[in-house]
């Protein structure tokens, strides 16, 4: 497939249509429908804390911008809350896409420099697979131990502990069904 | 009623009360709620975020557990309401991923499982009647933001018991306890739970705007059906900011006259027996 490079308000930027098709296929949304009218970026809090709003997201999808979207900082701020694919007028559910980019960029190992949260997701998918369920308070301790702020929220893990809502019981068993699952997903974790 | 109950990992540690409140109030209402032998952790966030298969397959293996106890399933955690009743739809009305999940969790899908929020159970099963009936200490005087999150009425198609926009379940359920709820525009705007411990300054803005605009509208707590934006709204809440946010089975139970109501709301970070004591509905 053909690349070109553009020049955008973005920066310079490797266009290759097949990004676009690849993100289409994957996310099952009719991302040729955007008439960029910018209602997922008026209900979207989160993402103003990004590099793009979700309708600049859908155009550069749109040109094809593979490497500018998945080092995205926007895309890991996305919180699948739903507002956007509610509102938009041409039916596309942009947190099936923004999931969709988190896996494509995941699967290439690419992390925009100081994002924890791919991190977090592998913890988190970690403890489901060795015992089926999230201990909260291992998934905490074990977040904290690897980016090293362990006594970042400490005082408010000692609130949540003092009301027993950090149980420090570990659950020990193994769950082979959701081991399985792990292995036919060819999940991390 | 005899339900099968599906806690989620939540209700086990920082939504502890919220459990607490949901199996108390089931049997004030007359509802049995068996909790579902071996369930696992539905996927949460993290699955679909990195690898959608897996985010099929754990839910999908939790409702293959329920099927083989024949029982509707009701879900407090707004979290995993929308993972396992998306997994549901998605065998429900599309083939090939019906044909995929069975693949993953290694069953056979019939359908004949529905799944349920608690609060659904309690709007369409019970009834708002029946709860008023039931009350035996109205909430006279308390004006709550009723705080629905993302998960609980989105998407619509999955979502048939409310409105996606200005939803009015737990509006109705609090004036139904007495409570007074208060009309204000942030009962759905996310609260950025899923980013509490990777971006906490950014949820700290999110928290902090829904947070002071149920405080323009007039009202003295916020009410809310999800462990993890109760969390979140008391962890990341301004340090200035103390107004209460109760799970909608906690008033309940207050309403109801249930004992053991104190002991849940012992539990939250924000204390809220001084709002409840000046309305005289504590002790």
């Amino acid at each position: 497939m053909a690349t070109a490079t553009l020049y955008l308000p973005a920066g310079k930027v490797t266009v290759d249509a097949a990004f676009r098709e690849e993100v289409a296929r994957l996310s099952g949304q009719p991302l040729e429908l955007c008439f960029q009218c910018q209602k997922c970026a008026s209900g979207c809090y989160p993402t103003r804390e990004g590099d793009y709003t979700p309708n600049e997201i859908m155009r550069l999808i749109q040109y094809g911008a593979r490497e500018a979207v998945l080092k995205s900082r926007t895309i890991w701020l996305c919180t699948s809350c739903e507002t956007c694919g509610l509102r938009c007028p041409n039916g596309i559910r942009m947190a099936e896409v923004m999931d969709t980019l988190k896996q494509m960029a995941v699967a290439r190992g690419i992390v925009p420099d100081g994002e924890i949260s791919p991190l977090f997701h592998n913890l988190f998918l970690n403890e489901i697979r060795s015992t089926g369920r999230v201990q909260e308070t291992m998934l905490m301790l074990k977040y904290r131990l690897k980016t090293g702020g362990l006594l970042a929220d400490a005082k408010l893990g000692w609130q949540l502990f003092r009301r027993g809502k950090l149980p420090l019981v570990p659950r020990l068993k193994k769950d082979p069904a959701v081991r399985r699952i792990f292995e036919l997903a060819g999940g991390r974790g | 009623m005899k339900y099968s109950y599906y806690p989620g990992c939540s209700l086990e540690a920082t939504g502890v009360e919220y459990n607490l409140s949901t199996r108390a109030v089931a049997g004030a209402l007359g509802m049995e709620l068996v909790e579902l032998p071996g369930w696992t952790c539905c996927g949460s966030s993290s699955a679909h975020a990195i690898n959608r298969d897996l985010a099929l397959g754990l839910a999908a293996h939790n409702i293959a557990l329920a099927q083989e106890q024949g029982r509707d399933l009701v879900v407090p955690c707004s979290a995993c309401y929308t993972r396992l009743s998306r997994a549901d739809y998605q065998m429900r009305h599309d083939a090939g991923e019906r044909v995929r999940a069975e693949r993953l969790a290694g069953f056979s899908y019939t359908g004949q499982v529905r799944i349920y929020s608690f609060l659904e159970i309690v709007k369409d099963r019970v009834g708002y009647a029946e709860v008023t009936r039931a009350v035996r200490r109205p909430l006279a005087g308390l004006k709550v933001a009723c705080y629905y999150g993302c998960l609980l009425v989105r998407p619509p198609e999955v979502r048939p018991f409310d409105r996606a926009e200005d939803p009015a379940s737990l509006d109705e359920l609090a004036a139904a306890l007495g409570a007074e709820p208060v009309p204000w525009c942030y009962k759905t705007t996310c609260c950025g739970a899923g980013l509490s411990l990777t971006r906490p300054e950014v949820v700290g803005k999110l928290v902090a705007r829904i947070l002071s605009a149920a405080r323009e509208a007039g009202a003295g707590a916020l009410v809310t059906a999800c462990p993890l934006c109760q969390n979140n709204l008391e962890m990341r809440r301004p340090a200035d900011e103390d107004i209460p946010v109760f799970y909608f089975t906690e008033l309940m139970g207050v309403a109801l006259g249930l004992g053991e109501a104190s002991g849940w709301l012992k539990k939250h970070l924000v204390d809220p027996f001084p709002l409840l004591h000046r309305l005289s509905l504590a002790g």
